[in-house]
């Protein structure tokens, strides 16, 4: 009945096949729950924040322990290391302040997953140079004036910001059409990042 | 008052917060559903102020359905046939439960003498209640106002007792508005020459006091857009202003009726009992002031619910619990939910309610 992890968005896939088993999990930006049901089969202890009350309530309704909040204020509220992965998903481009967000990222985990759609992509790049337009494409798919994301970000700021932040990155992973690809190039290849980070 | 339902005498005298003890305590209950051989899927269900053990059953003086009939029963949220449900009248109340009402030792009712009692000692009875049923832990402990308040004190003092807590509408204190609105409603009823110093139990109760009690309680459950989505500025069955003092708007004739309804089925000196008890209520107090600690002991999963319009209990008191309950690493779900009719809204027809009751508790 839940879907396999295979059957996840690329970026929870990876996220749900690297955390270990059993683990303490916070999920940040948890929409309707797909990943914490992957952890859950994986008897993770986890917990999730959702700003959206709609997905919060199915959440609930499946058996999940989701607070609805706002993940700019409500970190806060966590104990320093309460859990072994603090997960963000696609939410990093909407925080008010993402470098903050990352602090409070490996405050309250151990170690901290990140995924988010890199602006670098060629095809973002493309249809910025010769459209001369805020690009609407896949994985950026709502307008500017619409958009959640408004700190938006590339592979290549990532990286500066884990550094400026002494954040380790453990690993990274790239995807493209939905399919992993090399490291290699991935600031203009990849359509969206994963990175599991460390302190 | 008599009722139909069940009672039972606890075996000892229940030892109260404010010193002293209840040498004789009565609790009137109702169930539903049968209880598991294992004894596993018991919910104890926690009313409200003005509430009763009739959650799904017609009250016995009214004959109105139960209070929260839209939430259990066979098929319902809150399934009668998968669990079973077990509501019990809180001491200080006036629905067979022991309370000022009742006799004392002297063969008199106590009135005033009645002891001050809290939210944490309502609980007390209640577990006395369960160690007499036989019910060692809940699949869950339910309650939506007050009933929530009861809820987190058994989570808090008896975390073994429940495995789920789910908390709606509901708050750990009262704040100075609560209580101010609380002081409002006693002092009609003891500015009401009928209450004698509460001993009114040969004569004629202070209808008028309490009537007036729930008027002012019963603005404070509902939401200003509710209230003007129903009334507005209506005149109750006329085509002018009177230029007098009768009940000229829809609203006024409804909180009279409201006001005189609640006088047929309330005892005006539980009223200030129980009100005392809610206003006494502030969970983090009794754990050193600090609310975390409160939940440092418990195991239970706890989902809590508000509703946007609520501004009794409005989503912050909510999320001051949760904030609590994620410092002490408890498993926590919270939602506020969006629905019209203020406080009352957990007794309501609010779909997504459901939801969340039926998903928190499968």
């Amino acid at each position: 009945m839940n879907p396999a992890p295979s059957q996840l968005r690329p970026d929870l896939a990876v996220i749900a096949e690297q955390v270990t088993p059993g683990s303490r999990v916070l999920d940040i930006g948890c929409g309707d729950g797909a990943l914490m049901r992957a952890l859950r089969d994986k008897q993770c202890d986890v917990r999730g924040v959702e700003i959206d009350g709609a997905s919060v309530e199915r959440c609930v309704a499946q058996g999940l322990s989701v607070v609805q909040g706002d993940a700019d204020r409500d970190l806060s509220e966590y104990p320093d290391k309460g859990f072994d992965y603090a997960v963000l998903s696609q939410t990093l481009q909407t925080a008010v302040r993402p470098d903050r967000m990352l602090d409070e990222l490996l405050r309250v985990g151990s170690r901290a997953f990140v995924s988010f759609p890199n602006f670098a992509h060629w095809r973002t790049r493309a249809a910025l140079m010769f459209g001369g337009r805020m690009p609407v494409t896949r994985s950026i798919p709502v307008s500017w004036y619409a958009t959640q994301n408004i700190h938006h970000v590339t592979i290549a700021d990532f990286r500066d910001l884990a550094r400026e932040k002494a954040a380790r990155i453990e690993r990274d992973w790239y995807f493209a059409n939905e399919r992993p690809i090399a490291r290699l190039g991935a600031n203009a290849r990849a359509e969206f990042a994963v990175f599991e980070l460390s302190r | 008052m008599n009722t139909s339902s069940p009672s039972l005498v606890l075996p000892a005298a229940l030892p109260l917060d404010g010193g002293g003890v209840l040498p004789r305590v009565e609790i009137a209950y109702e169930t539903y559903g049968t209880l598991a051989e294992d004894g596993s899927n018991a919910i104890l269900l926690c009313h409200a102020l003005t509430g009763d053990q009739y959650v799904a059953s017609a009250h016995p003086l009214t004959g109105k359905p139960g209070w929260w009939e839209r939430m259990v029963g066979p098929g319902k949220p809150i399934d009668t046939d998968r669990f079973h449900v077990i509501c019990a009248n809180v001491i200080g109340s006036c629905m067979g439960s022991t309370g000022p009402a009742s006799l004392a030792d002297d063969g008199q009712p106590y009135a005033m003498r009645f002891p001050v009692i809290t939210i944490r000692d309502m609980v007390r009875a209640h577990v006395g209640l369960l160690d007499a049923l036989g019910v060692d832990r809940l699949h869950a402990v339910v309650g939506g106002s007050m009933g929530g308040m009861q809820a987190l004190s058994l989570a808090a003092n008896w975390p073994e007792r429940a495995e789920r807590v789910l908390v709606i509408a509901s708050t750990s204190r009262h704040s100075a508005q609560n209580i101010g609105f609380h002081e409002l409603g006693r002092q009609a009823i003891m500015a009401d020459p009928r209450w004698q110093g509460g001993d009114y139990y040969a004569g004629e109760a202070p209808d008028s006091g309490l009537a007036v009690a729930r008027m002012a309680a019963h603005i404070t459950y509902l939401s200003e857009e509710a209230l003007t989505a129903k009334f507005g500025r209506n005149l109750q069955d006329r085509e002018a202003k009177t230029f007098g003092f009768e009940a000229d708007f829809q609203v006024e004739s409804y909180l009279r009726y409201q006001g005189s309804g609640f006088t047929q089925r309330f005892d005006a000196n539980s009223y200030l009992y129980i009100t005392r008890a809610m206003d006494y209520f502030d969970l983090a107090e009794e754990h050193g002031g600090r609310l975390a600690d409160a939940f440092a002991n418990s195991a239970a999963r706890f989902c809590l619910v508000s509703f946007d319009s609520d501004w009794l209990y409005p989503t912050a008191e909510s999320r001051h619990v949760v904030h609590a309950l994620n410092a002490a690493g408890a498993p926590v779900s919270f939602v506020e939910l969006s629905a019209p009719h203020g406080h009352d809204s957990f007794l309501l027809d609010v779909p997504a309610l459901d939801r969340v009751v039926e998903g928190f508790l499968k």
